[in-house]
């Protein structure tokens, strides 16, 4: 345990110098686009219209939520469809601290996140032990998930069906207050901003330190691991707990920005569906991919949706017609055209194509 | 559902807790056959092409939906819409299977779960599309006629349902058991490469495979159309069902399908004689139970 903190806090000043400066990953073509992109997201507010910046923050808090995932699944091989049910907790956990007693989500986020790695770590407990793998271990997580939900319903002190709603004032809206987590929509973006860089530099970290190798070996080839010595069930724990920290903060940003929860609309199935949607289309187990993910299919979201309105107004379309569902219907064609022509993710293919990665000069995997 | 809890309901005022329970069980027992016959659906797929249906749901809702419109616009019953419906979905299921999936088999897990999940995604938007999202219901003539026996009442549409179900069951294990087609199917499940290496078409009896399942979809989704009320949102709901089913059951298990199902049945209407809005609960505890003690499921065999 010690000689594993100790691996990612050495693995963390190395990401630290590595994330500024990761030549051994990009390129300088690549690092040149990085710190462009970086740049534009900082200065974002002073350029972009509100709603940009709505759109925006919705992004990297689909990033954050991607990263997060990806952590499982890319990094250890744990394929999770319920991990709505961490993000879930953590905007619980902190809303109801906020609301009924009246504890800021600076302090309220801690409870939030032990109580989503004491969740993950009971599923990864009982699915480790017990050798649930592979799709029982997803379809595992999905009964958690949906146990949960309907629990939800019913919890009375949480609110129930009815939701919960965090209570925010006109003054509160103008503000900026980093400890109770209210404030002006641009702070919001910088919080989420900040948020999703520091789970990039995290992740790097992680996937550098010993406990990433471990975790890459076991993704690979479980046995192998095994016989090499690796504790593979204290490993795949860490990589549960890690995760679902992560997660859980996602989800005590939710509760503040969105000041109101149902467990329908947090817990269900398709939140968790949603939330694989970008890192799965970015691409697996890299680090930029549930960015690139998130960048491609929350604006694509919203491009449908204005050239549907384009054309109803250009008299292409009827506008009288009634369309419910033809935006998800064609962004669920882009994702089957990506699964069936990019399978291995938009951002591995994005970066050779513009040579944006160093080719890995010897066997190490590079992410 | 709001009926069973006015079954219920009405039940508990009439005060004989063991017909109460009676009435409960056949009533659960019998849209349990009819869940059977959905999570054979899933059972077949994943048994053979080794693929998790993520779009199980909304291929059933499509279903429904057929039948509806036929109920609609033809007033045939949704239990005559059976065959059709089955043909359909398994043109459906086939060329899904050939034009797609087929070309995603060497992918890892993920991204073929994705890939049905995107699916899914598509039919459920475009039934809300063609549909709207308003609740429509077929009400059959005989929607309100039950069976007396003693004090227990069983609606005419639970059994004609079941065994309806029980029909369409009996002849996909009958296809299995006895046709050529059937046996070749199970080859292919039993050792690939085996099957390829005797010769056996492997793709198309995975198309067909797929297909069978997709009807099997089709089947289910006419027969359980009188007992519902029909929104396009209904298909997760239906996925998980079962999802829950044939992990209890036991995954690639045809009989462990039908058992899971009837379990389930069971379990719902005999949780929703104590809190009707806890039932679903009820059948996510099971789950989690058999996945912990015997992940294989009730009636399946050990995995490697």
């Amino acid at each position: 345990m010690n000689k594993a903190a100790a691996s990612v806090a050495g693995g963390l000043s190395k990401g630290a110098l590595g994330l500024i400066w990761p030549t051994d990953v990009l390129t300088l073509r690549g690092l040149a686009a990085l710190y462009i992109v970086l740049a534009v997201l900082v200065s974002t507010p002073l350029w972009a219209s509100s709603y940009i910046i709505t759109i925006a923050t919705l992004v990297l808090y689909t990033a954050l939520l991607g990263q997060s995932w990806n952590l499982m699944l890319g990094f250890a091989g744990l394929l999770s469809i319920g991990h709505a049910l961490f993000v879930g907790i953590g905007s619980y956990t902190a809303g109801y601290l906020f609301s009924k007693l009246g504890i800021p989500p600076i302090l309220g986020v801690f409870p939030a996140i032990a109580i989503a790695v004491l969740v993950g770590s009971v599923i990864g407990y009982l699915g480790f032990r017990f050798s649930v793998g592979g799709v029982y271990f997803a379809l595992l997580t999905i009964a958690f998930a949906e146990f949960t939900r309907i629990m939800a319903d019913h919890a009375d002190f949480l609110g129930g069906t009815e939701g919960m709603f965090l209570l925010v004032s006109q003054a509160d809206r103008q503000g900026v207050d980093l400890i109770r987590l209210r404030g002006h929509p641009v702070m919001f973006f910088y919080v989420i901003l900040g948020l999703a860089v520091g789970t990039l530099a995290l992740c790097r970290a992680l996937l550098k330190s010993k406990l990433g190798y471990y975790w890459q070996a076991i993704r690979d080839d479980q046995d192998a691991a095994e016989a090499l010595g690796i504790n593979v069930f204290r490993y795949k724990m860490f990589a549960v707990m890690i995760s679902s920290a992560l997660a859980g903060v996602g989800g005590v940003f939710y509760a503040f920005y969105n000041n109101n929860l149902f467990p329908e609309s947090t817990f269900s199935i398709e939140r968790s569906i949603e939330l694989t949607l970008a890192p799965i289309v970015g691409g697996v187990g890299t680090l930029f991919g549930p960015i690139v993910g998130a960048f491609i299919l929350t604006p694509l979201a919203e491009f449908i949706t204005w050239l549907i309105g384009f054309l109803k107004s250009a008299g292409v379309i009827d506008p009288k017609l009634k369309l419910n569902g033809l935006k998800l219907l064609i962004w669920g064609f882009a994702v089957v055209l990506i699964v069936m022509f990019r399978p291995r993710g938009i951002w591995p293919w994005f970066r050779d194509l513009l040579g944006l990665r160093r080719a890995p000069d010897d066997h190490r995997r590079s992410p | 559902m709001s009926a069973i809890y006015r079954g219920a309901t009405y039940c508990f005022r009439s005060g004989d807790t063991a017909w109460n329970c009676a009435n409960a069980a056949s009533s659960g027992a019998l849209t349990g056959l009819v869940y059977g016959l959905s999570a054979l659906g899933l059972s077949v797929i994943f048994g053979v092409i080794r693929i998790v249906n993520f779009a199980h749901g909304e291929i059933m809702v499509l279903g429904m939906y057929f039948a509806l419109v036929m109920f609609n616009w033809l007033g045939i019953d949704p239990l005559l819409s059976v065959p059709a419906a089955a043909l359909l979905m398994f043109g459906f299921g086939y060329g899904l299977q050939a034009a797609v999936i087929s070309r995603v088999a060497h992918l890892p897990d993920h991204m073929q779960f994705l890939l049905l999940a995107a699916l899914a995604i598509m039919l459920v938007s475009g039934c809300l599309l063609v549909f709207g999202p308003d609740p429509q219901s077929a009400n059959v003539s005989y929607a309100l006629d039950s069976f007396a026996v003693g004090k227990l009442f069983i609606d005419k549409t639970k059994v004609y349902a079941a065994i309806a179900a029980m029909l369409v069951a009996a002849i996909l294990l009958a296809f299995f058991k006895y046709t050529a087609t059937g046996k070749a199917i199970r080859a292919c499940a039993d050792n690939r490469l085996g099957a390829k290496v005797v010769g056996l078409n492997v793709d198309r009896l995975y198309a067909l495979t797929f297909g069978i399942g997709a009807a099997c979809l089709g089947a289910a989704g006419c027969i359980i159309l009188p007992l519902i009320e029909l929104r396009p949102y209904l298909a997760p709901s239906y996925t998980l069902l079962a999802f829950v089913i044939v992990i209890i059951g036991g995954l690639g298990s045809l009989p462990g399908a039908l058992l899971g199902g009837i379990l389930i049945g069971l379990s719902e209407d005999l949780a929703a004689l104590w809190e009707p809005s806890y039932k679903t609960a009820f059948s996510f505890a099971l789950l989690i139970f058999v996945l912990l003690l015997r992940p294989q499921g009730l009636l399946g065999r050990a995995r490697h």
